[in-house]
């Protein structure tokens, strides 16, 4: 193992390396781990099938006979030295998006249950989640599933005990400090507090991914009738 | 040409070697369970190793074929018929027009791979063919074959392959049971050296609700304290994750981009297949091996698929 100004290089298995900075949720680290994945994914190193950016590690996964590690391992450490010196700043910014929400009612089942949770009005936990732009730190878990952050602490609700076993599409779901939109109907343990009729993940279109890494977000309340409107198109 | 689906056996779908390069968009990389008699079946009739098979699960489907097709039938041993007439494994037949290829009983492994000259042709989804149940992707609609389906077969473009081409078996199917090879980590730490002994020496019995996401064990319980949750970052396939129950999951060829819980041991690249080969109630052990032991065993076994290969 390998250590650069904090940064952890280690193998896992023998079809991935990992290099990792401080465990925690932050926008610059994230800023940093962006640039050091999209870099790397940039060389496009024979063998090399996959480059995965997270909270605050990139992931690199290859075919172990047709990738040299050493070299892949060496390209990690000199792409994390290098954003150190020089902020890539197209890497650093997303783009501002807004996704309509319908909070509650029957778009968003646990919206009561985080009221009661935060001992506020519903009204204010639509007012507070969607007064906040989130920052879209890693895509994961389902195609297109963004996890943004951080959710305001008095909205920080763990996870469901029991997950539901469907989880509607669009839904708008909250885990501890994140928050993310179903691209799918999907089980799920995310509370869910509203829904919006955007499609997050549509193969039909040229980029079927709504969200990227480093995107902004902000979450606009509309109405039920507004949802159905949009929910046609 | 297409091959019709009579009947669709319990859960058979269409794989290649897997939905490569988006995980980063957290699409999964789905893929053959068992790479190697994936790439077997290929090689037996001449397909390039990425060509989509059919990946039959424990019972197999009734297919009928609607113009002269070269076929071969690798892993999981079936009892496998041609218009009645007996099939060998790992051999390539020629089934003729309007001919049936029928899947009777299972006698080892769980796992059966089902490929055609040419390969079977359905629209590529962000460069694969692979089908993902959970996310309603690749092979025919996102899903498992259902009777009535038509598979289209491409036309071959590399050298013509033989009927009655035989090629061994590059590993043994299990039939209750299996030892398989692990790296310790990423978070051994957590775990511990009793533990991490503890899980060496645990006998695991494969849970009935395991499936191509992962495979969820039976036996030694790692109580882990509530906040020990990882902060989520991409898991690689084989990764042995505990949740907070305490029993191992061991994550297959659907498995999620990433994932949150802490991790023991990931299985190496060589053995995933005998994993993919078990059923519910079969046995697993685990050994913890050096990472130069898993890349000898990978250049073992590469050896025997391209010797297989011709």
């Amino acid at each position: 193992m390998a250590l650069i100004d904090g940064w952890t290089l280690s193998r896992v298995g023998d079809a991935t390396l990992v290099i990792e900075c401080e465990q925690r949720i932050d926008p610059d680290l994230n800023a940093c781990v962006l640039q050091v994945a999209h870099a790397v994914r940039q060389r496009a190193r024979p063998g090399v099938l996959d480059v995965v950016e997270s909270y605050c590690a990139v992931t690199v996964h290859f075919d172990p006979l047709k990738t040299d590690a050493t070299a892949v391992a060496f390209d990690l450490e000199v792409e994390v030295a290098h954003a150190q010196v020089v902020v890539d700043e197209s890497q650093s910014f997303g783009r501002q998006l807004t996704v309509p929400v319908c909070y509650g009612g029957r778009h968003g089942p646990d919206l009561e249950a985080m009221a009661a949770f935060a001992a506020c009005s519903e009204a204010e936990v639509i007012a507070r989640h969607s007064g906040e732009v989130y920052r879209v730190y890693m895509l994961g878990f389902l195609p297109g599933f963004a996890y943004m952050g951080v959710v305001p602490p008095e909205l920080a609700m763990p996870r469901r005990l029991t997950p539901r076993l469907n989880a509607p599409i669009g839904s708008v779901g909250v885990a501890g400090q994140q928050t993310g939109v179903y691209p799918l109907t999907a089980p799920g343990g995310w509370q869910l507090i509203g829904r919006t009729p955007l499609l997050t993940f549509d193969l039909r279109r040229s980029d079927p991914f709504l969200f990227r890494a480093a995107d902004m977000v902000r979450f606009e309340p509309i109405g039920p009738d507004r949802f159905d409107e949009l929910a046609v198109d | 040409m297409s091959v019709r689906v009579r009947r669709p056996g319990l859960f058979t779908t269409i794989q290649d070697s897997g939905r490569w390069g988006y995980q980063h968009v957290g699409v999964p990389v789905a893929g053959s369970m068992d790479t190697v008699s994936h790439r077997l079946a290929n090689a037996i009739v001449g397909n390039e190793a990425s060509a989509a098979t059919l990946e039959i699960t424990l019972v197999g489907p009734e297919l009928q074929c609607d113009r002269p097709t070269l076929f071969a039938v690798t892993g999981a041993e079936f009892d496998v018929r041609l218009d009645g007439a007996d099939v060998g494994a790992n051999t390539s037949y020629l089934a003729r027009s309007g001919q049936v290829i029928t899947f009777g009983r299972r006698r080892s492994g769980v796992r059966g791979y089902l490929a055609v000259e040419g390969g079977f042709d359905v629209p590529s989804v962000l460069g694969s063919r692979s089908t993902h149940v959970v996310s309603r992707m690749g092979g025919i609609k996102g899903r498992a074959l259902k009777t009535g389906d038509l598979i289209d077969v491409a036309t071959s473009s590399g050298r013509r392959a033989l009927e009655g081409t035989r090629r061994t078996s590059v590993f043994e199917m299990p039939t209750n049971g299996t030892r398989v090879r692990a790296i310790v980590g990423p978070h051994a730490e957590i775990f511990g050296s009793k533990r991490l002994r503890a899980f060496e020496r645990t006998r695991y019995r494969v849970a009935p609700e395991s499936d191509r996401m992962g495979y969820r064990l039976k036996g030694e319980r790692f109580l882990l304290s509530d906040d020990l949750n990882v902060i989520s970052s991409a898991v690689p396939i084989g990764s042995v994750q505990i949740p907070p129950d305490g029993l191992p999951i061991v994550l297959m060829a659907d498995h999620q981009t990433t994932g949150g819980y802490p991790r023991i041991a990931t299985v190496i690249s060589a053995d995933l297949p005998l994993v993919g080969q078990l059923k519910a109630s079969d046995w697993i052990e685990f050994e913890l091996c050096p990472l130069s032991e898993a890349v000898r065993a990978l250049i073992r076994q590469e050896r025997a698929l391209m010797a297989a290969s011709g």
